[in-house]
């Protein structure tokens, strides 16, 4: 495993919080629903510290965590997604015409 | 760092990228469904990528493909599941339950990874002090998620669960986490510190969101999915993965802003959500004193023919709107009205529902179009100019004794309703909110209450104003 030095850890760390406050800021109450389900999907990303635990693991115990927590992870993401798009996927502008609405 | 291993990295710096461009299209509705595939794409790579490493690396046993395969299909078919069969108005459910299993995940990492260390006591604190976080914040929001979804299935009473000792508890805890992290620390390798911390942890989880009410739901739900970013984000320092720190804490930020717009929607701190006291029903309802107020009771055919003659109307939906399912009821009726020249709009607090922004998701369900929900701040100055606000299912947020000092909801932001020209209430019962108070709004003498459930009562305005309209 690469050896990532604190410092950068840290760094990568704050600088996400600032550009996750920046970008969300913006997002309209409207949206708060959908924004909510989407960010949970984007933590679905531990699925991959759980894939990289199945591979270190070599205990009975070790490999009943790792399962548990690919089941988990794989839940949040696939999940996340699907019901985030379902929801998005009502969101219109006009629903019972064609033309565009608002520019 | 072999040239495998830095693709891999530069997949997941592409994929983190993804993320933040994902987030940020959410700012429009229009835009927000590339927004959600661009996010979902970048995660695909990056899951791909981590594929081709681990496989690279090849320290994986055949034991561990199975369990990693396995366990990616089993979670997947699960999510799928849910995702698809989901009802909007149990949204808050699935995503707590997403909370719980994001957290739950991230604490397994942590343990899983002290436990496989080929020599633990020799774990420094750069590997055990975010491990022992991970695991502190990953449980917590693992068992609360859990409570809170049961709260709001209905399957743990949505009342304010509070036993003797409870406060006491929910100080004692916390200290034991700063006990048993500096334990873990100091001796990464003692399974009794593992362990203790774990128990510690869940029970606190338990305890922390049991004492909470249903109306502070959006407050938690937000809360809890800051701490599953931060616990992910844990989960990254531990196993040296940026993808994971960036990812987490861009959830973190996320889930705290939105946890401190609801809590000022409701003129609350989050400490004060959290420790307890109003809509947690520990507090007596303020006694009224004096004689009931007169309220003036109409009927469907009233309200049809306001409806139908005025030029402006405004609907407050809350969650009394949800909770009958009326959404669709409530979209046809405004679709009547619109058809027959009528203005209309929504008129949306920040905290209507039961997470932040349900009450629209509910309404775009509803084949209601976006641009008619509006904000509080942006409808609030077209009140005195609609003709008939309809509230529906809406209690504390439309009562104007919060501009006075010196009440339960005193400085909490409201919804003008009382300014409009007139106003029509659609209700079970005089019956209070969740702050426990009267609300002023129903004596106003322009204001008229319909007696009934809010899906029976717009089906039959629906009926109504079909009758004159058509």
């Amino acid at each position: 495993m690469n050896n990532l030095d604190l410092l950068t850890a840290i760094t990568v760390f704050v600088l996400s919080v600032l550009v996750g406050v920046e970008v969300i800021s913006k997002v309209p109450a409207t949206l708060h629903t959908p924004l909510m389900s989407g960010s949970n999907s984007v933590h679905g990303i531990v699925v991959i510290g759980a894939m990289l635990i199945a591979a270190e693991s070599h205990t009975l115990l070790g490999y009943v965590l790792a399962f548990v927590a690919m089941v988990f992870g794989a839940m949040n993401v696939v999940g996340g997604y699907v019901v985030t798009d379902r929801m998005l996927e009502m969101f219109k502008a006009k629903p019972r015409s064609d033309e565009k609405a608002e520019v | 760092m072999d040239t495998v291993s830095n693709a891999v990295h530069y997949v997941f710096l592409a994929a983190a990228v993804c993320f933040v461009l994902g987030l940020h299209l959410m700012n429009h509705p229009r835009t927000a469904r590339r927004g959600n595939a661009i996010s979902a794409s970048g995660m695909a790579v990056a899951i791909a990528a981590t594929v081709w490493l681990v496989a690279h690396e090849g320290t994986i046993t055949t034991t561990g493909w199975l369990v990693l395969v396995s366990g990616g299909l089993v979670g997947a078919a699960l999510g799928l599941y849910a995702a698809r069969e989901v009802k909007m108005t149990a949204m808050p459910q699935l995503v707590s339950l997403f909370n719980a299993v994001g957290g739950g995940a991230a604490a397994l990492i942590a343990v899983n990874d002290l436990l496989q260390a080929d020599d633990p006591a020799a774990l420094g604190a750069r590997v055990s002090l975010p491990g022992a976080l991970d695991i502190v914040i990953g449980a917590v929001t693992f068992s609360g998620s859990l409570i809170a979804a049961g709260k709001l299935q209905g399957v743990v009473s949505g009342a304010p669960v509070v036993f003797p000792g409870a406060r006491l508890l929910n100080v004692a805890l916390p200290l034991s986490f700063v006990a048993g992290t500096v334990w873990l620390v100091l001796s990464p390798d003692s399974l009794t510190a593992l362990y203790g911390l774990v128990a510690v942890a869940l029970l606190f989880g338990v305890t922390m969101v049991l004492p909470i009410g249903g109306a502070d739901m959006p407050v938690v739900i937000a809360l809890l999915n800051a701490f599953t970013g931060s616990a992910v984000a844990m989960a990254g320092f531990v196993l040296d993965e940026t993808a994971l720190i960036i990812a987490g804490m861009l959830v973190s930020s996320s889930g705290g802003i939105l946890t401190k717009l609801m809590a000022d929607a409701m003129n609350r701190s989050i400490a004060n959500v959290v420790v307890g006291g109003f809509g947690t029903g520990d507090s007596a309802p303020a006694a009224t004193g004096g004689a009931p107020a007169q309220v003036r009771s109409v009927s469907a055919d009233d309200v049809a023919v306001q409806l139908a003659y005025a030029s402006r109307v405004v609907f407050v939906p809350g969650y009394g709107l949800a909770a009958a399912q009326a959404q669709h009821e409530l979209g046809d009726l405004a679709q009547l009205l619109t058809d027959h020249g009528v203005e209309v709009s929504y008129a949306i607090h920040p905290v209507a529902g039961r997470m932040p922004g349900h009450m629209n998701v509910l309404l775009a369900e509803a084949n209601v179009p976006y641009p008619q929900l509006k904000e509080m701040d942006e409808v609030n100055p077209e009140f005195p100019q609609a003709d008939v606000a309809l509230v529906i299912g809406a209690n504390d947020v439309t009562n104007p004794i919060a501009r006075k000092p010196g009440n339960a909801i005193s400085g909490m932001p409201i919804l003008d309703v009382d300014k409009a020209k007139s106003v029509v209430v659609i209700k079970r019962s005089m019956g209070h909110g969740y702050a426990g108070i009267d609300n002023e709004l129903y004596t106003n003498p322009k204001t008229g209450m319909f007696f009934t459930d809010a899906k029976k009562g717009l089906s039959e305005l629906k009926a109504a104003v079909g009758e004159f309209v058509g």
